[in-house]
């Protein structure tokens, strides 16, 4: 059974790979690549997979869910600039399919085989997003 | 820039369009289409706000951090689907369905699908984001009504 929880955050970033000219930084990334940066509200679904506990009928700590995202993804991002402020998007471009990677890594090793990341969905706006589910 | 390049990423991305339509076969008898399509079938049609979700699968990049040129994306969508669909009466402007096919919504998400699917190789020749695939289409005819197609162009 997959249990799904949603958390929000607020971030600025900028899309600009340093090792590229200004021009393809544009083609590729258009108004992203702006170098000031701009900010969205991103929404986070995180999908456990796991068989309810007989006792108390819950695949996982709800709470003990919502402390692990707020302290690896929430506490960390929200009202950041990931470029400057959130590691490694000093060195990793923060394109929305990076987020959701960083945000995977982030997560996976507080779960189990008994309890397992299953999905984790990204939208950067609400007309954009990605599922990552590990390698 | 070092990461591990990730090997299976979907990026999906929603794109609207509003359209007229009637679901109605020559073939069945007026009882018949009554009973099939309801209110459907009334005979000067309706419309719906579709919501379009378009998703893509394949490798990250790891130099760009992105699976899918999204303009190209955008482009082909805006071509295939969005130019020749907005504000059309399906039944009458999109030669699918002028041939007799019902412009339910199940079809509709097959028509897409096959137009995506037809100019993708043509779009996403170029390396590295040749990898990418058409994963899936997903149209929301009301916010009730769902229907999804899998693809793997």
């Amino acid at each position: 059974m997959l249990i799904t929880r949603k958390v929000e955050f607020s971030a600025s970033h900028l899309c600009y790979h340093p090792g590229l000219s200004e021009e393809r930084n544009r083609a590729i990334y258009g108004a992203a690549a702006n170098k000031h940066g701009h900010g969205h509200n991103y929404i986070l679904e995180v999908s456990l997979d796991g068989v309810p506990d007989p006792v108390t009928g819950m695949i996982f700590d709800l709470k003990a869910l919502k402390d692990v995202l707020n302290r690896e993804v929430v506490d960390p991002m929200d009202h950041r600039f990931l470029n400057y402020e959130v590691p490694p998007f000093d060195k990793v471009v923060p394109t929305v399919e990076n987020v959701a990677i960083e945000i995977w890594r982030r997560l996976a090793p507080h779960f189990s085989e008994a309890i397992r990341l299953k999905n984790v969905r990204l939208y950067e706006t609400e007309d954009l997003y990605v599922d990552y589910a590990g390698e | 820039m070092s990461t591990t390049p990730a090997n299976d990423i979907r990026l999906s991305r929603r794109y609207r369009f509003s359209a007229s339509h009637r679901l109605y076969s020559d073939e069945l008898s007026e009882t018949e289409n009554r009973a099939i399509f309801g209110k459907c079938a009334n005979p000067f049609g309706h419309g719906h706000d579709y919501v379009l979700d378009v998703r893509v699968r394949g490798p990250l990049d790891p130099e760009t951090g992105r699976i899918v040129d999204l303009n190209t994306l955008d482009t082909l969508v805006e071509e295939a689907v969005l130019k020749p669909f907005e504000h059309s009466n399906l039944n009458v402007d999109i030669p699918e369905f002028r041939a007799a096919l019902v412009p339910t919504t199940e079809n509709l998400a097959l028509v897409i699908e096959r137009r995506l699917a037809a100019n993708w190789k043509s779009k996403f020749s170029e390396a590295p984001l040749d990898r990418v695939r058409l994963d899936r289409i997903k149209i929301e005819e009301t916010k009730r009504n769902i229907f999804e197609v899998s693809s793997n162009s």
